[in-house]
């Protein structure tokens, strides 16, 4: 871990401050979590690759001074995916939308998932499409009102986390805005995690779900996540079981898709010993130059 | 020194907040358990009372638009007072 703390602005992009995100919405408070367990892994900038796809989640790739692909709506796995393959080494991190991740990306989010590849999936779940007007998407669930939905929503809600685990990704959890402490230490894990990580964090949207759904403000909400969610696993959690499971639900190990990928790479080239064969000759024309 | 010094006291140097970033949500004076802001009838956020601050970091972290900056008295040097107004 790092030794000295950076202040948010060493990873911030600040000619682009304030950000475009309105007041009291909790992708800001997401981006505040990133940049804090991004110092607490001690990463360097360049080390980071942040893939988003089209929403008002996707602009945090805006923000941050990693290297950044802004791309297209619900295919950042896509690209990132290529991005990861071409260059094991660095971290990918995917902020997706509710709707960018499991409605226009569901097909690339599962598939991502099932091939175990290591990149870590932030879902910010505002349960809306807010960039566009506030369009319900498949997380809003049953009675929620929206622009396309003025009599209230009939359609159930995915569950993002059991989704996941049921995809085959090996990291999964789930935060809020309000659960700030335990987002870092969660997003942390995630991105340490080698494999498919995914965190679905519950962010308010008072602009457009708060203000149809009986006029919710950005406080309002965070209140709720405080009181209509539960540690997963706590007695607290079964005593009320209506309760939104949060904290971390999958954390295993599995064969990851690159390191797979390169045993592809190693019989094509017939063998591991065929392919380190050259770096054990390197080494000793190295020793025999040195003196 | 003198009236009431509180177990919380000298935690922290500054509470600065970044004017030009800062969208008036409120969410730092409804959630400090401490009560250390203030906010006027525009939404515009004053720290009236940040001796009672106890450094929590709940106001810093939940601010969504990154405009909270706690300065802890501990710091040799203050380099974020640059985002400060």
């Amino acid at each position: 871990m790092s030794e000295t703390k950076k202040p948010a602005g060493y990873y911030l992009r600040e000619r682009f401050m304030p950000h475009l995100w309105c007041a009291g919405c909790g992708h800001g408070t997401v981006l505040n979590g990133l940049v804090r367990s991004v110092d607490e892994l001690g990463l360097k900038k360049r080390e980071i690759v942040m893939v988003s796809g089209i929403g008002c989640s996707a602009r945090m790739a805006g923000y941050l001074d990693f290297h950044t692909l802004h791309t297209l709506h619900g295919r950042a796995l896509a690209f990132a995916t290529g991005v990861k393959l071409s260059r094991p080494e660095l971290k990918i991190i995917c902020p997706l939308g509710d709707g960018d991740a499991l409605a226009i990306g569901g097909n690339h989010f599962i598939h991502a998932a099932r091939r175990n590849i290591d990149i870590t999936v932030l879902i910010l779940n505002n349960r809306i499409y807010g960039m566009t007007g506030g369009q319900y998407s498949p997380l809003s669930g049953c009675g929620i009102d929206a622009t396309t939905a003025p009599y209230s929503s009939i359609d159930e809600a995915f569950d993002a986390v059991r989704l996941a685990t049921a995809s085959g990704a090996t990291f999964v959890a789930r935060t809020t805005t309000f659960h700030v402490h335990q987002m870092q230490q969660i997003l942390t894990q995630a991105i340490q995690h080698k494999g498919f990580s995914v965190v679905e964090v519950l962010s308010q949207c008072p602009t457009h779900f708060g203000r149809k759904n009986g006029g919710l403000e950005a406080v309002d909400m965070l209140k709720g996540y405080q009181q209509n969610t539960a540690p997963v696993g706590s007695k607290k959690l079964e005593n009320s079981p209506d309760l939104i499971p949060v904290g971390v639900f999958v954390d295993e190990e599995r064969a990851e898709y690159c390191d797979r990928y390169q045993g592809v790479i190693d019989r094509a080239q017939g063998g591991a010993a065929a392919r380190t064969a050259p770096v054990g000759q390197g080494g000793a024309a190295a020793q025999g130059g040195a003196p | 020194m003198g009236t009431k010094v509180s177990k919380s006291k000298n935690l922290i140097d500054s509470i600065l907040i970044n004017r030009e970033w800062c969208k008036r949500c409120g969410i730092c004076v409804a959630f400090c358990p401490k009560d250390v802001f203030e906010e006027d009838e525009e939404g515009t956020v004053s720290v009236p009372r940040p001796e009672d601050c106890i450094y929590c970091e709940l106001c810093e972290r939940l601010c969504p638009d990154l405009a909270i900056t706690l300065v802890p008295k501990s710091q040799p040097e203050t380099q974020t007072a640059g985002d400060a107004s």
